[in-house]
Order: structure tokens, then sequence, then C-alpha cells
């Protein structure tokens, strides 16, 4: 069982590697870029669980561990 | 009395703070490894800067779980003194003994330099040797420098906070803030008072020869604190 995870700066802070990145991409001629935010991206394989165990587990290491809730917001993926 | 230095995996500026303690202040000192259970009868306890298990994850994300912090977490419940230098703010605001958070300096740059700051309050066990509104010169070393928390939190925050960054003259400008961090907050403490969180490092600043004796100052006051307690 395969769990993602997506660590993102809670959306109104600033992201200055995000804006960093937004004008890199823009002087190498991108152009329409509204925004950009970095983030976190955590695989992890899991054993012998169902999906929805896997689920609430990893919403419990996202609180704990995986994401700072003062500051970031996460998004879960379970196959 | 006697002083405890946590040392972490990755902590390295824990024998700085040895040293002032010991050498400098002539007190007791235990170096207390992030697995042991107890604080030893410490008085006090020092977090100390550094990159504690690398900076991964988040600065100070994997630390707060070390077994010592345990100790740490009631010892602090329990009023007694937690000062957290750089990476020690990092791990007491991870562990929650501290509130916000702690991102990445908005110039995305380490900066390491010395910086003026501002005293804000002197009624804490760590700054009741300064004087009001005192300038002082400290060193700071970091990456992730830039304090932050929430607007509903904020003016406690404020409220708590010890010092700030500030021109030569004591102003809060914009250039005199090297990070971003919120309302120029350099350290805090917890509303008892007795968990102080700073990015700078008093402990390189606390002789004569460093080219700052201000740092000096933060453990003398603590070392009164504890005198005033007994």
């Amino acid at each position: 069982m395969k769990a993602t995870v997506c660590v993102t700066l809670k959306p109104g802070l600033l992201d200055a590697q995000g804006k960093t990145v937004k004008s890199a991409l823009e002087s190498l001629g991108f152009k329409g870029i509204q925004d950009v935010r970095i983030g976190k991206y955590i695989e992890m394989e899991l054993n012998g669980v169902k999906a929805a165990v896997a689920r609430k587990d990893v919403e419990r290491m996202c609180k704990r561990l995986l994401a700072n809730p003062v500051v970031e917001t996460y998004r879960i993926e379970v196959q | 009395m006697k002083f405890g230095v946590v040392i972490f995996p990755g902590s390295n500026c824990d024998q700085d703070c040895v040293h002032v303690l010991r050498d400098v202040l002539g007190r007791s000192v235990a170096e207390l490894w992030h697995q042991e259970t107890s604080l030893k009868g410490c008085d006090a306890v020092v977090l100390p800067g550094g990159f504690s298990y690398g900076d991964y994850l988040r600065t100070g994300a994997v630390a707060r779980f070390s077994p010592i912090m345990r100790a740490v977490t009631r010892f602090a419940h329990g009023g007694g003194l937690v000062i957290g230098i750089c990476n020690g703010f990092q791990i007491l605001l991870e562990a929650g003994l501290l509130p916000g958070a702690m991102l990445r300096n908005t110039g995305l740059r380490f900066i390491c330099r010395f910086v003026t700051l501002r005293v804000e309050r002197t009624d804490t066990p760590f700054t009741n040797r300064f004087q009001p509104g005192q300038v002082i010169r400290l060193p700071i070393a970091h990456n992730e420098g830039r304090y932050t928390i929430g607007t509903k939190e904020l003016s406690a925050a404020s409220a708590q906070t010890v010092f700030r960054y500030c021109d030569e003259q004591g102003r809060l400008t914009e250039a005199a803030n090297p990070n971003g961090s919120t309302e120029a907050i350099v350290g805090l403490v917890n509303a008892k008072g007795n968990v102080l969180g700073m990015m700078p490092h008093p402990e390189r600043a606390a002789e004569a020869a460093l080219g700052s004796e201000d740092g000096r100052l933060v453990f003398e006051s603590m070392v009164e604190s504890l005198v005033a307690a007994k």
C-alpha cells in the first residue's frame, strides 16, 4: 500500500523559494506564471493495512511529525 | 547550581555554551546526551545551536522527539529555566514549548554576522541584567531564522518578546531585520517567562576577545535568577 503526502506552506505565507523560482522561470522566458509555491513530497510504503486505516495513520503522522501545523498544510493520497 | 547543556546528534554549539558557563562564569555544567532520560538535577537547561539531525524534514522537527526532551518538557512545565539558542529555539518551537514557528530567511541566504538588538523586557530570568531598551550586539548564524506566528497569537507573542532586531539607534527598521521575522522578533519567552528562545548566539559574545560581551549578560541573568530563587 503506497501513501504519498504533499506538504506546503499555508496560503498567505510568503514563500521566498517559490518567488525566487518564479523569477528564475520568467528570466528563462516562461510567461503567464501566476504563482509558484514549493513544498515537500513524501512517499511511504505501508505493509498490511487497509486503505481506510492507512489514511488515518498517515493523517496522524502528518499532524505529529510530517507537517508543522503552525505554518504548513498537507494533502494525502493512499493507493 | 548546575547548568545542563543538551547535545543532540548534529548540535555544534554545545561546547561553546559549556565553555561560557564553566570557564567564564565558573559554574558547574553537565553535558546531557539526547538519549538520556534525566536532567541529572540541573537547575537550568540549555538547548544549544547547530544542525540537529541535519535539519532533516524541518529544523528541530526530529530532535524534539529525543528521549531527553520528555524530561526537558516536564522541567519547563514545572517552571524550570530553559534557554534554546538558534537550533535550540527551533526545537522549542517544534516541541510547542514556545509559540510560533521558524521559516527560511526571506533572502534565502545563510546569514552569519553581528546584528544589533533591542532588549524589550528586563523582567525575565534571562534579561534581568540588561537595561530596558538597551541596544546590544550579538552574532547570528542561520538560514531558517524568520520567526512567524498566526495573527490570533501575535499580540500575546508580542508581549512575550524579549529581543527585537533594531538599528544602532534602537529603531525597528526594515533594513535592521535580517530575515523577515514578524515584528522583528528575535527571541521570546513563554507566557510563564521561564522558557526563552533566541536566534542569536549569546555564547559567542561572552568574552571581549570575540567582539562583544553582551551575550554574557544572558547567562549572568540566569545565574542571578537562580541565586535569588534559593
